[in-house]
């Protein structure tokens, strides 16, 4: 656990609402310089986990997503792809066929997501099925009914047993900050989380109406942060939920950026979990090559 | 899959300045109308960013100044003092309606003229200008429940004096109540940034403000002594440097003259180590570096708790390395420009002195414009409290950081000062925060937060910081006088 | 033919910003002093009632947590919304039978009240409120807070200033309102609701039915979701039974004065808080 005494930050720290969410609002006004934008905007592509999470997904859909997610702009050789497909484990296996050799990454949701209320047995052979069938990632959720209850250990004990049961797998561990109730538990979260073993701490599961916000996802790159400096440990954020637009994604970047450094501002350490903000951002890569604004007719669907 | 590394570079996004139209020569406002001043004395005014020059600017002169206090007189007489409120805050709403239509076209010229940044200009001077006059429109006609059983009347003439650091807001902070309350005024602004009070002017004639009810006479030193020595003046406000304020004091003592003086300060900061940490170092960070450190509220002086000082120094750099000095015209720029070459020069030899008396010196790694006024925002730490830098007044981009051990020491170190004027509190403790606040000697606190104004919060110091309240309906009774007396 | 046939409005209920019928289809008939038709005016039902309150509720939470300097703001620019369209306001009230002369004064009075009640928005705590000196080492303060959902019962005279006179106080604080208005005053009040809707003025902060008091009033008295009964403008020989209804919820009940200019008349619709917190290290 990150709580030494000689180091007060701990679970212990609070974080001010007001001031937080004040930061996160001035950084909104950093603008970008037209030659950077054609690679920001790459970026954003080549950190997206392009996902599909619905009781409706079949393999047509999982395959459409996945050439999507290799090819964005069949158009456009120069775009490149995603970092990942984001699926339920019983898709994982067409995923995985339809993304072989390409480079874009398998990830997969277990564990009783979206809500993580099952046994844990019953959890960690989802995770275990789901690598077995070829995911190299696992997003969890955190079990919030026991985080909610102040069971700590509990929550610490099953990111560990998660992390075990992913092998070489990569672990996100989804907070789902829209319950947690406030910045100080969005914090304590984290920090449990990365102490536990997490590789990855995610915003949400994108179920819920609360979704990932610029002031959240800066409190998290703060836990991040005050992590790396206690432990030297380098942990990866991922932002999901409720970004659609490629101006948004200019935002996270920016606060990943001037929180933790440009050296998280790769695939290995930060995503965006999207599934509309891959044709806005496409849409805006046309702007920048014909001068002209784009529209929906000119982007396809996955 | 590519590992290249991304920059995160920002663009220059520098705001357009057609907006605005400068004039070669400016003359007085005086009875409603531009006049050249007598002598025809003008001087310069800069873009302290570029040294270029801007305008030439009317020297009023002491027998100006006569006249714009005959022609504040008899507007006095002629039309304000038995407007009924009503009438006045209609003019009040006016000005606020127009400032915020030209909102753009102001700050874009408080920037050029002061070498602040545009989105501080745009996002905190205006807004709050405007904010003033709306807030004061509404006291015009219910003076009445802000003096219970007092029957309150205007002073009658009063002489205004403002400095450059926030030169638009300080108008607004001067003018508003004033108007309010059913005085006339004149008004002085500072040598340097007159150019927002002349644009003001125009804002004035617009709304059909009866003529002399606002006269403005530029000028520096000596305008601004004819217009605190003029004997029909019935009241005097003034912010600037306590130096000044302690002049001002002096000349209107034998008159027993009204005075409101805010002056300046030297803040302490305290950080304890229950405090939101990260929230706390931004709080610090903007307490110093807004507005450049040009502010007499500035959390100047960091106190941090000892057991968190070195993690909070170091996160404080870091913090400090983000800074971004620059163009201020640029949306990018944190730290503007200082404001004059006299400024930086007094900020320059404070520093020094700080290096000479051992205090460890920290500054980012930016790079200055040759031309222009400019200096890297500064951090000591290792100060002590009998350093001039932990006791004088920089009023630039510079920190002093000492640190305390318990609440009491923090205290002691916040209150051995002659200023008063504010001081800022860092813990998630409330009842801490209420214990500080009691025992601090400061006429503003802020808990878990810096820098925050507000046209209903009442402003001003304890001590040498200055007397009087701006804001408020406490910042009321400085504009009227009862038949009884009462203090000036 | 060239000539141009004028274009009658139609008088509408406003509820949650919008301009619906009355659910129950009844309209009610406003003549001049010849008898001529002025408008067929919706008559609310108790269904536009219980609608109306519910577009209050939604929409209290919101208004009340804005900045009192954002609502300031917004009645000055009702007043200027109705500063602009002065000459239709004097035509109304001319047509239900005002005077020229005290049409005019009375339109010039009215955007004055709401100019007037606007510079109160961030004022009310300073006269309102208090830091409490307790005998202990506790910080103590009071501050008001609006009390919620208000129903008005809108005097019919003058038509116009009275009903700007009660909502103005109303409204201010955070409190939103369902208003009965009856007779010619009805038309005054509608096109009084068009001002509102062009000054960003959230919908459901302002609710204004046009109808019979008396077969309202019972409705609104008995409501469980209404804090507070401006009964100002009731009517004459009101039932006591009527009366009595309010104790159900034990709602606030108001006779205010319907021209009033007063930060007492704001203070009828508020409710006090007071906080304490103790003062150490």
């Amino acid at each position: 656990m990150a709580c030494t005494t000689d180091k007060p930050l701990s679970l212990a720290t609070s974080v001010d609402q007001v001031a937080l969410e004040a930061r996160a609002k001035s950084l909104t006004t950093r603008s970008i310089k037209t030659t950077s934008k054609r690679a920001a905007l790459h970026l954003s592509i080549r950190c997206m986990d392009l996902t599909t999470l619905e009781g409706a997904d079949t393999p047509g859909k999982v395959a459409s997503l996945c050439q999507k997610a290799i090819r964005p702009d069949p158009t456009n050789l120069a775009v490149p792809p995603v970092a990942a497909v984001c699926v339920y484990p019983e898709m994982v296996d067409y995923a995985v066929a339809a993304t072989a050799g390409t480079g874009v990454k398998v990830a997969s949701v277990a564990g009783a997501f979206p809500s993580g209320l099952s046994r844990l047995s019953v959890r960690l052979d989802d995770i275990s099925d789901a690598v077995a069938r070829g995911a190299h990632e696992i997003d969890i959720v955190l079990n919030r009914s026991a985080f909610l209850t102040g069971d700590y250990n509990l929550v610490m004990d099953e990111v560990a047993a998660a992390k075990e049961a992913c092998g070489d797998a990569h672990l996100k561990v989804i907070l789902e900050t829209g319950e947690l109730g406030g910045y100080d538990q969005i914090r304590r979260a984290s920090m449990l989380s990365m102490a536990a073993g997490a590789d990855f701490i995610k915003t949400s599961t994108g179920k819920i109406p609360k979704a990932s916000t610029l002031p959240v996802v800066l409190c998290m790159a703060e836990a991040i942060r005050d992590h790396a400096e206690a432990t030297g440990e380098i942990i990866g954020l991922k932002a999901a939920g409720g970004i659609r637009t490629a101006k948004q994604a200019w935002h996270y970047l920016v606060v990943i950026g001037e929180t933790l450094g440009t050296d998280w501002l790769t695939p290995d350490l930060f995503r965006l979990g999207a599934s509309s903000l891959l044709n806005d951002v496409l849409q805006q890569l046309g702007k920048l090559d014909t001068g002209r604004y784009s529209g929906p007719d000119y982007v396809t669907v996955d | 899959m590519t590992t290249e590394k991304f920059d995160l570079d920002y663009a220059p996004a520098l705001e357009s300045t057609a907006v605005v139209n400068i004039a070669k020569q400016y003359g007085l406002f005086v009875n409603g109308e531009f006049v050249k001043a007598r002598g025809g004395k003008t001087f310069a005014t800069i873009n302290p960013a570029t040294e270029a020059h801007l305008a030439d600017v009317a020297e009023a002169s002491k027998a100006d100044v006569n006249k714009a206090v005959k022609a504040a007189r008899h507007a006095y007489e002629t039309y304000w003092r038995d407007m009924p409120g009503k009438q006045r805050a209609r003019y009040l709403y006016r000005i606020a309606r127009q400032l915020q239509e030209r909102a753009r076209e102001f700050a874009v010229l408080e920037t050029l003229d002061g070498g602040k940044p545009i989105t501080e200009s745009r996002d905190f001077d205006l807004p709050q200008a405007a904010a003033h006059f709306f807030y004061h429109a509404g006291w015009a006609d219910k003076l009445d429940y802000a003096f219970p059983g007092r029957k309150v009347t205007s002073h009658g003439v009063v002489g205004q004096i403002t400095p450059w650091n926030f030169p638009m807001m300080m108008a607004a902070w001067k003018l508003a109540p004033a108007l309010a309350t059913g005085n006339t005024v004149v008004f002085k602004p500072a040598e340097t940034t007159p150019l927002t009070a002349l644009l003001l002017a125009e804002v004035l004639q617009d709304v059909d403000l009866p003529p002399g009810v606002v006269n403005i006479v530029t000028g520096a030193g000596a305008t601004g002594q004819a217009l605190v020595d003029h004997p029909d003046v019935d009241k005097l406000a003034f912010t600037g440097s306590t130096g000044v304020g302690k002049m001002i004091q002096r000349a209107a003592a034998a008159r027993r003259l009204p005075l409101t003086l805010e002056l300046g300060g030297k803040a302490a900061h305290i950080v304890f180590d229950d405090a939101a940490i990260d929230q706390a170092v931004e709080g610090v960070v903007k307490g110093i570096f807004f507005n450049q450190g040009h502010v007499c509220c500035a959390g100047s002086r960091l106190l941090v708790q000892e057991s968190i000082a070195e993690m909070f120094i170091e996160k404080l750099k870091r913090r400090v390395d983000l800074l971004r000095v620059g163009n201020p015209l640029d949306k990018n720029t944190d730290v503007g420009a200082i404001n004059s070459a006299a400024q930086l020069g007094r900020i320059a030899d404070l520093v020094d002195a700080g290096v000479n008396e051992g205090a460890e010196i920290y500054q980012p790694d930016c790079t200055l414009n040759k031309k222009g006024f400019w200096f890297a925002p500064t951090i000591f730490t290792g100060v002590q409290q009998s350093h001039r830098i932990a006791q004088e007044e920089i009023f630039g981009p510079v920190l002093s950081v000492q640190t305390f051990r318990t609440a009491d020491e923090a205290l002691q170190k916040a209150n051995n000062t002659p200023f008063g004027l504010s001081a800022g509190v860092w813990t998630e403790k409330g009842s801490k925060i209420l214990w500080m606040a009691d025992r601090l000697n400061a006429g503003v606190v802020w808990a878990n937060t810096y820098n925050q104004f507000d046209p209903a919060s009442p402003f001003g110091g304890y001590k040498e910081s200055g007397f009087g309240r701006e804001g408020g309906m406490q910042g009321l009774s400085a504009y009227v006088r009862t038949d009884t007396g009462g203090r000036s | 033919m060239n000539e141009h046939l004028p274009v009658d409005k139609t008088f509408k209920l406003f509820i949650g910003g919008a301009f619906p019928r009355s659910e129950s289809g009844r309209t009610f008939a406003v003549r001049d002093a010849k008898g001529a038709l002025l408008a067929n005016a919706s008559q609310a039902s108790r269904k536009d009632l219980r609608e109306a309150v519910r577009a209050a509720r939604s929409a209290q939470g919101s208004w009340a947590g804005r900045t009192a300097y954002n609502r300031g703001q917004i009645l000055y620019r009702a007043a200027e919304m109705m500063e602009a369209r002065r000459p239709e306001f004097v035509a109304v009230l001319r047509q239900i039978g005002v005077t020229p002369k005290a049409a005019d004064k009375q339109v010039d009075q009215a955007i004055d009240r709401w100019v007037w009640y606007a510079g109160w928005a961030d004022k009310t705590h300073h006269v309102l409120g208090t830091v409490n000196p307790v005998s202990g080492p506790y910080f103590n303060f009071t501050f008001p807070e609006p009390t919620g959902v208000v129903g008005v019962m809108a005097p019919d005279q003058p038509a116009l200033l009275g009903l700007v006179s009660r909502l103005a106080p109303i409204i201010v604080s955070g409190n939103t309102a369902v208003a009965v208005i009856e007779g010619p005053a009805s038309l005054a009040a509608i096109t009084l609701a068009e001002v509102l809707a062009t000054s960003d003025l959230p919908g459901g902060v302002v609710n204004l039915l046009t109808g019979q008091k008396n077969e309202l009033l019972p409705w609104m008295m008995g409501h469980l979701d209404i804090n507070a009964v401006d009964l100002t403008g009731a009517p004459e020989d009101l039932d006591p039974e009527v009366l009595e209804a309010a104790a159900v919820n034990v709602k606030r009940t108001v006779w205010g004065d319907p021209v009033a200019e007063s930060p007492y008349a704001i203070a009828d619709f508020l409710e006090m808080k007071t906080v304490w917190h103790p003062i150490g290290k």
